[in-house]
């Protein structure tokens, strides 16, 4: 089996359609599973109370928030380098559910910093590259929203895309580099995990859940971008007589 | 290869000159942004000079995002640009040379004026020489990284405010390590560190911005 043989939109649009109910699923099963060792099998923190729980909401989404502009970064490239059409739809259909995970990382940030540090929002480092994390998500959409023409507003776009992903770095390290409020990373590859097993275990599941649903959301707002820029092809316009 | 990139230079520089309106239009922006702080917050001598150096080079940044319009506009307008493009030399030397020239022609000028205000705002001398300093190193970041935005949005409707929204989250170091010497110096702690980081910045924006913003210029035009 050729891997590139679902390269073109026409063979990976059933392939996508195949495969959204899977990990839709998996993306339920997930959350439930999470928001259930959250909530109910998870301790109450010996210092933060219950209000620690946020956790489970925020660091998922703000790893995630990460995570999907650098997919969004390696799409464009590729896209860019070999002109392939399905990187730019990939790309671009990630790009909402990236920003809407910066707004909930930066949403539950606040409503764990009021009680925690007192203060919805300080100028911290890794809080203040979030945001333009957010700002880099919003210009991205911006530009791609006002070139009409679809092959230059998916390379632009893509262009933007590679030059802000030099700022996820600075993102990561930012706790490093300038040493401020935000507490340092908890979760680590090199040492043991600063916390306790079972609240690890609920926020990888639910880190897993935001990755599944990522992926089912991207996967259906590609089908729908291919359907619009292909509809003078024949294959959609069999596909809409079958359905018809 | 090096005349070509000073014809370029010389072109955009001349054009400017015998268009002065035009060109002072950003550079009394700048000065009447900058004005405007000390009426909206109070003529506090020390607040000023806690502020000063912040809001100086915002007003830097959007000066310079003012002026980023007729980078390429112009040119692009008239089909001047597309000729340029199509000429023998690479398009990476056009892109770097329209951005030497914006800096010659919006940069310098700052340069200029930013003592000034910056007595305005009651800083001490040697955090003038220091702001000086971190705008000669600065402003060329900001025409670099703002052609890049230039050549992603030409000929769009609404550039100008869409330019603003994609290069002002990239200018986010360069604000922070210009205005951060400036504070060093008024704080005790130094400007070493960040005039050094900022300088790290213009190396990386020297080498990679021009020819990102030759394929900007590129994916526009065709």
């Amino acid at each position: 089996m050729n891997l590139y043989y679902y390269a073109s939109p026409s063979t990976f649009y059933p392939l996508a359609g195949k495969l959204i109910p899977w990990f839709a699923a998996l993306a339920l099963a997930l959350t439930v599973a999470g928001l259930y060792i959250s909530f109910f099998v998870a301790p109450t923190d010996f210092q933060q109370g219950e209000g620690y729980r946020i956790i489970f909401i925020h660091v998922p989404a703000a790893w995630m928030s990460m995570f999907i502009y650098v997919v969004m970064a390696f799409w464009s490239a590729i896209g860019l380098a070999w002109n392939t059409r399905l990187s730019f739809v990939m790309a671009r259909a990630l790009a909402p559910t990236g920003a809407m995970f910066t707004f909930v990382a930066l949403w539950t940030g606040a409503f764990w910093g009021k009680p925690m540090w007192g203060a919805w929002w300080v100028w911290d480092a890794r809080l203040t590259s979030e945001l333009i994390l957010f700002f880099l998500y919003v210009g991205v959409m911006a530009l791609q929203a006002a070139i009409d023409d679809p092959r230059r507003s998916d390379r632009a776009g893509a262009l933007l895309n590679l030059v802000g992903v030099i700022n996820v770095p600075i993102i990561y390290f930012s706790v490093k580099w300038w040493n401020t409020l935000h507490q340092g990373s908890s979760v680590s590859l090199t040492r043991a995990p600063s916390m306790a097993h079972i609240m690890l275990w609920g926020m990888l599941i639910m880190a897993l859940a935001a990755w599944m649903y990522a992926i089912a959301v991207a996967l259906v707002r590609a089908r729908s971008l291919i359907l619009e820029r292909e509809r003078q092809t024949d294959w959609v316009g069999a596909l809409l007589e079958a359905k018809s | 290869m090096l005349k070509f990139l000073f014809t370029v230079i010389r072109r955009d520089v001349l054009l400017a000159a015998r268009r002065r309106g035009d060109w002072l239009t950003a550079q009394f922006f700048f000065v009447m942004v900058v004005s405007m702080f000390p009426l909206g917050v109070g003529p506090e001598p020390t607040m000023l000079r806690t502020i000063g150096p912040g809001v100086v080079w915002v007003a830097a940044l959007l000066a310079s995002l003012l002026s980023l319009g007729r980078l390429f506009a112009d040119d692009y307008r008239d089909g001047t640009l597309e000729q340029m493009l199509l000429c023998p030399y690479p398009n990476t030397l056009l892109a770097l040379g329209k951005a030497i020239a914006h800096w010659i022609i919006n940069g310098i000028p700052l340069l200029l004026i930013a003592p000034v205000l910056g007595i305005q705002f009651n800083l001490p001398p040697e955090a003038l020489l220091i702001l000086v300093l971190s705008l000669a190193i600065g402003t060329p970041i900001l025409s670099l990284l703002g052609s890049i935005g230039a050549a992603l949005t030409l000929g769009l409707r609404g550039g100008g405010v869409l330019v603003t929204l994609l290069i002002l989250p990239l200018y986010v170091p360069a604000l922070i390590f210009g205005a951060g010497a400036v504070e060093g110096v008024i704080s005790g702690t130094g400007a070493e560190a960040h005039l050094s980081l900022l300088g790290a910045f213009l190396m990386m924006s020297l080498l990679l911005a021009p020819w990102v913003s030759a394929m900007a210029l590129k994916v526009s035009v065709e």
